[in-house]
């Protein structure tokens, strides 16, 4: 996975600054769409770890996601009131984290189509778990409350205030991946994805470093949850649901496969060709299902393929 | 009394199973074959539902919707390998994953524009409507018993065209070694037609046996994807043998959970299939 140099740094932190400066100039609601789409960059970013890094296709990942979103939501109603945003960012963390840690194992055992088997039925098992029982509030989901960001929010400034939290939680999230690949356990990674016989036999425990990534990459995808319950205000089973997790592998490649910083671009080109859809068509799945045939037909390299890093 | 419902449960058990084993008998197959991921596996099932529902609603019943669910299957199998999957089968996984996930997307949709978004029954043949009296105090519906006849003709049918004929023979050899079925003067390419045409067949004839039992509606196909899953990873991949039993065993966890414990049924299979990995990774019915 190619990383950004400087320059492609260098414009995306621009970019940041666009997106920073929106409640100057942009309405609410197109605020809000720039808040949907760097949510979607975070669960994606969380996701490519697992895709980019060592190869592995996952599609438990929205499980992690759900997980993230309805810790806040438990956080919530066992506190009676709505808990602080420094107590339930760790603990969406913390609980996607744990899962994965639980799920790893077994699904590691495995590779390619059968991972991919295995995570699609622990992610699904979730989904289950949420959608079949009462602990999570029902199939049909709740309103929750938000977390507490440590000082009151008025209707008018709630929008530009999330936005400029989801800002700072993708920027902290992007420049941890981009620590963590310039690392030996990146490097490592990348390792696996080009032969992980090669790494096994210059003594690197695959095993263990592929947990590693899972279980970062699932909190991760649980912080991404958590900004997602903090913007919506609402959880529901749907969240877990392996559709979301395609839907995030679809970003991914859209963005490109073998970016750190493709998740973004995917992201935003996502949301941008979403919301263009819905202008012209009732039929989304229509729209997404053409996007994405013409993704895996056409777009092999995904945006960042276009110059922007080496 | 309470004997006869546990009877009850186990047929249902059997023959839930064994339309499991139609749908991941057509998975298995196709990735051990192709080598080709096909999440639209499930929506082939729906599709197969969905068609017995219109003939049904157009004939006035289910015996046109069965060759009709087969025929149709093989034909749009064969289409869909012919132009789309065959590109597919050097690809990542990730390129499989998410074109068929958007076939899926294409499927839902185009069920929603030429159907709609409700549920809809299916009525049981009026030749099948009634229930066999098994003992003084049982009764079991004879269209179930019929699926299952169905099921373990086409099992049967299966395991002869596998095992016992040429084309069987070539399409074992080629789960092994795609190549040297090439070097051998086969046509690799007409064989994973040929397959992806079978599998279709097995999911939307299972579909169209499903339909009377549980009605159709939206999504339908996911849960039985899912389970087709949990199958094919518990019976070992390409194994048909292993899809058959694991089908069974799946199909009655499944079905007995729901009766007697519902709170643990949800998850029991996704135990078994944690602990099958952890103890037989190549599957439960694996050899060696």
């Amino acid at each position: 996975m190619r990383c950004a140099t400087l320059r492609g740094n260098l414009l995306l932190a621009v970019a940041a600054l666009v997106v920073a400066c929106m409640p100057f100039y942009a309405s609410p609601y197109h605020m809000q769409l720039a808040s949907i789409a760097m949510i979607a960059a975070m669960f994606a970013l969380s996701l490519q770890l697992l895709v980019g890094g060592a190869g592995m296709v996952s599609l438990a990942q929205a499980a992690f996601f759900g997980l993230g979103a309805y810790t806040v939501y438990l956080l919530g109603r066992t506190l009676g009131r709505p808990p602080s945003i420094l107590v339930s960012l760790p603990a969406s963390a913390a609980v996607a984290g744990i899962a994965a840690a639980l799920i790893g194992p077994f699904a590691l055992r495995t590779r390619g189509f059968f991972f991919l088997m295995t995570t699609l039925a622990f992610g699904q098992m979730l989904f289950f778990v949420f959608h079949d029982t009462p602990i999570g509030g029902g199939a049909d989901g709740v309103f929750i409350q938000r977390p507490d960001l440590g000082f009151a929010l008025t209707r008018a400034s709630r929008t530009p205030v999330f936005l400029l939290t989801d800002l700072a939680v993708l920027a902290a999230m992007y420049a941890a991946l981009w620590w963590l690949m310039h690392t030996l356990f990146g490097s490592v990674l990348l390792g696996i994805r080009a032969n992980e016989d090669r790494m096994r036999a210059m003594g690197h425990n695959v095993t263990r470093v592929k947990l590693a990534a899972f279980v970062i990459a699932g909190a991760l995808a649980g912080i991404a949850g958590h900004m997602a319950a903090l913007n919506d205000a609402f959880v529901n089973p749907e969240l877990l649901g392996w559709h979301r997790s395609a839907e995030a592998l679809l970003i991914v490649l859209l963005g490109g496969i073998g970016a750190l910083h493709g998740p973004i671009l995917g992201a935003f080109a996502y949301t941008l060709i979403g919301e263009f859809g819905r202008s012209i068509t009732e039929r989304q799945r229509l729209v997404e299902g053409l996007v994405i045939l013409a993704a895996v037909l056409l777009l092999r390299r995904g945006l960042a393929g276009l110059r922007f890093a080496r | 009394m309470q004997l006869a419902g546990l009877f009850a449960q186990v047929l249902n058990g059997l023959q839930y199973g064994l339309l499991l084993f139609l749908i991941s008998s057509g998975l298995t197959l196709i990735f051990g074959v192709m080598r080709v991921i096909n999440l639209a596996h499930g929506s082939l099932f729906m599709i197969g539902a969905y068609l017995a529902y219109a003939l049904a609603g157009i004939t006035g019943s289910l015996w046109l919707a069965l060759p009709a669910a087969v025929a149709g299957g093989a034909l749009f199998g064969a289409a869909l390998e012919y132009t789309l999957f065959r590109r597919f089968r050097e690809r990542e996984h990730l390129d499989q994953v998410l074109l068929t996930f958007a076939l899926i997307l294409l499927f839902e949709e185009a069920r929603s524009a030429l159907v709609d978004n409700q549920f809809h029954s299916v009525a049981i043949p009026a030749m099948l409507d009634f229930s066999v009296r098994v003992t003084a105090d049982f009764a079991y519906s004879a269209y179930r018993i019929a699926v299952l006849g169905i099921c373990l003709g086409v099992a049967a049918l299966m395991f002869i065209g596998v095992e016992r004929t040429r084309v069987g023979s070539a399409i074992r050899a080629a789960a092994e070694n795609a190549e040297m079925v090439d070097l051998l003067g086969i046509d690799a390419r007409r064989l994973h037609t040929l397959v992806f045409a079978v599998g279709t067949a097995l999911a939307m004839l299972a579909g169209a046996l499903a339909a009377p039992l549980q009605s159709v509606y939206p999504g339908m196909g996911d849960g039985f994807l899912i389970i087709s899953f949990v199958v094919v990873v518990i019976g070992g991949l390409g194994s048909i043998a292993g899809a058959f039993w694991a089908a069974l065993l799946i199909g009655l966890i499944d079905t007995l959970g729901q009766a007697y414990v519902p709170q643990a049924a949800g998850t029991a299979i996704y135990v078994l299939m944690a602990a099958v990995l952890l103890f037989r990774p190549a599957g439960l019915f694996a050899k060696g």
